[in-house]
């Protein structure tokens, strides 16, 4: 499916026909803004898009604003920071703007997320559009991740050493690479340096690249909608969608209510709660780093806590649940599949050999696969969704409530980890891997069964 | 849509049931210190005034507030340069220095175990309630080297720097939840009178003032206030204009979004 274009793009004016000769301004402007046919029926949940844009755009400014000022110096990083928030007029708002734009992103992208899960906006024909998405994703927590060691406060230092060192579970090479990415035996000076210089150069650059595919890549194949059906197949005489609009001027001034009510938002923590009781800027970090004094708990931002419950989660009972599931799984898929008979022995070598793995191998180690894991399973999306139909608004039964099960996983493991673990909290954390990964695994299975509702032919629009 | 509010409203409920149903399990984790709550106002500049008079006087001499300089302290607070160079300035001469100890770290290290942490951040770090507790939970101890301890911070290597001011007091015991109770928490001074004796809870401790300092008890912690409403300042200065500023952005962005809608709904009339 691609977008019918007009291919003679008229000029405004002459010196529009000059440039437009030179450079293909109207056409573009047309093709991506003026002609670029969403439905008209984009809700609340297509404003996180170009919220995300917005925050990058935030990032980029403030960014360039803090670097005149920051020095990445083990010596004089944290002293730089408070020059920032003291010395140079209005550094403190630059600061604070570039601090909770930080979560700001993870909360628009999460959203985004979810809303290209719930609308199936990762299904055909959409699926490099949410690859390129979760490649941007991964990029975004890397970016996010050498951030955080900049201030080099005593929970940047900790949690860099925390993280990083878990690199070393990699069989053979695992301490000698650790050893490179720090470049010295410890977090120190020349980590920061080399974070700051992937921090401020190299994973902006990426996303600005991966950002601009991930607009190509949509305006290819054109936005979703609610409803999830193709508005290109009802065409009005000129070829344009009749439940389509431009997006220019349309959905530009619906985005600036979406923008001001994010801005409301947003601006409201930077200057009413900055650190938002510590969710955003964590209290040890306003201590220096401190290679001698350990924060009482380490734990990441918030946006990382989901995964680092993963990985916490991770111990030898885990992995032995793990084994039994597997083995079920391929049992399973044995019995109640209609496959051949080899393609059945293969599953059940499969099964067999995932078990004998997870019964030999250490806890640690799999706390990062499973974390890498957790990720991995986002790209998958689009082939292990197997519904027949695109939106929630059809679906089937099973897909919402195993939804809704997901995401009370999901929140469960970022509170858990927030805070420090304990027994109790450690068998609810690895309930709710065992539904996170769950979630992934049995999705083939509960998106093809239940009963879905009849797709409308044009989507549904509700004029006030 | 519906389908999605209904979504969103059983998946909020369920999470909030979640929660209920593991967090008693969970609270078992890590047991938290008592602390008293401090009732600072930061648009008092009297108060912060105050505050850096006993901070100069009593912390200066041992702490610094190294990311600090005194002409933005003295600008903050409201207090004239002539007077910020004749009465708050024991360090230095210059008004945009950092205000910074004139102790020698390495000495100070040889005499107290551990240098002096700087002071700057330190109610960001702890909190506020944490910093107002501390300063006030300092008991005679004559097993320690300094001859002081503290009941929050035990074994803390810091003498008590404010006695003139508050006198001695003696470590009876820890309070029983009772009493904790009926006089913990922010109403500490009230009770203590009233009370059995003459004891006062500080955190989850009993004292006795065995030998009365310049100040009488509640004008101490009317001064402990001061003091961490200052440190408080200290932590972060923009504290005293940001809210402000938010107050007319905020006013403005409504005001915009108000209009952004109104914009939206005269575009969208010919969407049918």
């Amino acid at each position: 499916m691609a977008i019918h274009r007009h291919d003679n793009h008229v000029s405004a004016n002459a010196f529009m026909e000059w440039v437009d000769r030179r450079l293909p301004l109207t056409k573009v402007w047309n093709e991506h803004l003026a002609e670029y046919w969403a439905a008209k029926n984009l809700n609340f949940w297509y404003f996180f898009g170009s919220l995300s844009l917005l925050v990058l755009v935030i990032q980029l400014l403030t960014g360039i604003f803090l670097t005149m000022h920051y020095k990445p110096d083990a010596a004089l990083a944290f002293a730089s920071v408070e020059y920032i928030m003291r010395d140079v007029p209005f550094g403190w708002l630059v600061r604070y703007l570039h601090s909770t734009g930080a979560s700001a992103f993870f909360v628009v992208v999460y959203l985004h997320m979810f809303r290209g899960v719930i609308y199936g906006s990762h299904r055909e024909p959409r699926e490099l559009v949410w690859l390129i998405g979760c490649v941007i994703f991964v990029a975004l927590m890397a970016e996010a991740f050498m951030g955080y060691l900049l201030p080099w406060g005593n929970m940047s230092y900790w949690g860099a050493q925390v993280i990083i060192s878990l690199f070393e579970v990699i069989p053979f090479i695992g301490p000698d690479l650790t050893e490179w990415i720090r470049g010295d035996f410890v977090i120190s000076d020349a980590t920061l340096n080399r974070f700051f210089a992937f921090h401020v150069i190299l994973l902006p650059l990426i996303l600005v690249v991966l950002v601009f595919l991930h607009l190509v890549a949509l305006h290819q194949v054109g936005s979703n909608n609610p409803d999830g059906i193709d508005i290109f197949e009802h065409l009005d005489e000129n070829g344009k969608p009749l439940d389509g609009i431009g997006f220019h001027p349309y959905y530009v001034v619906k985005d600036l209510v979406g923008v001001c009510g994010f801005l409301i938002l947003y601006l409201g923590v930077v200057f009413f709660a900055p650190d938002l009781g510590g969710i955003f800027l964590e209290k040890d970090n306003f201590a220096p780093a401190n290679s001698l004094q350990t924060p009482p708990d380490i734990v990441p931002l918030w946006y990382f806590t989901p995964y680092y419950s993963i990985l916490r989660a991770s111990t030898e009972q885990l992995l032995q649940v793990f084994a039994v599931g597997s083995g079920l799984v391929g049992l399973a898929a044995i019995i109640f599949t209609k496959y051949k008979a080899p393609v059945k022995v293969g599953i059940g070598l499969v099964a067999l050999a995932f078990v004998f793995i997870f019964l030999n191998s250490s806890g640690k180690a799999w706390g990062v696969i499973l974390m890498g894991a957790a990720l991995v399973m986002f790209f998958l999306l689009p082939w292990l969704d197997r519904s027949p139909v695109l939106s929630i608004r059809y679906r089937s039964l099973p897909f919402k409530i195993a939804l809704v099960v997901f995401l009370i996983a999901f929140f469960i493991l970022g509170y858990l980890g927030m805070n420090s673990p304990t027994p109790a909290r450690t068998l609810v954390a690895q309930i709710c891997t065992v539904i996170y990964f769950g979630f992934f695994v049995l999705m083939p299975w509960f998106t093809s069964i239940g009963k879905t509702k009849p797709v409308p032919d044009r989507v549904t629009y509700d004029e006030h | 849509m519906k389908k999605i509010t209904k979504i969103v409203s059983s998946f909020v409920t369920t999470l909030g049931l979640a929660f209920a149903i593991s967090s008693p399990a969970m609270a078992a984790g890590g047991h938290a210190a008592v602390l008293d709550e401090v009732h600072m106002n930061m648009s008092d500049k009297a108060s912060l005034q105050n505050g850096a008079k006993l901070f100069v006087n009593y912390c200066l001499s041992c702490h610094s507030a190294s990311y600090s300089r005194y002409n933005r302290v003295a600008e903050d607070l409201d207090i004239p340069l002539a007077l910020l160079k004749e009465n708050l300035m024991f360090t230095t001469e210059k008004t945009g220095d950092l205000m910074i100890t004139t102790m020698p770290q390495a000495d100070a290290k040889r005499w107290f175990g551990i240098a002096p942490p700087d002071l700057t951040l330190v109610s960001r770090v702890r909190k506020p309630n944490w910093v107002y507790t501390y300063l006030r939970a300092f008991y005679q101890d004559e097993g320690s080297p300094s001859g002081w301890n503290n009941s929050l911070f035990e074994n803390v290597a810091m003498p008590h720097a404010l006695y003139e001011l508050q006198g001695v007091q003696r470590f009876i015991g820890k309070a029983t939840p009772a009493e904790l109770h009926a006089g913990g928490g922010s109403h500490a001074a009230e009770t203590s009178h009233s009370g059995e004796g003459d004891h006062r809870i500080v955190g989850d401790a009993k004292f006795d003032l065995v030998h009365p300092g310049k100040l009488n008890p509640d004008e101490f912690d009317a001064a402990m206030t001061d003091l961490t409403a200052f440190l408080t300042y200290l932590a972060e200065p923009a504290q005293l204009q940001r809210k402000k500023i938010g107050v007319f952005t905020l006013t403005f962005l409504i005001i915009l979004m108000g209009l952004c809608y109104l914009l939206k709904k005269e575009y969208w009339r010919d969407v049918h």
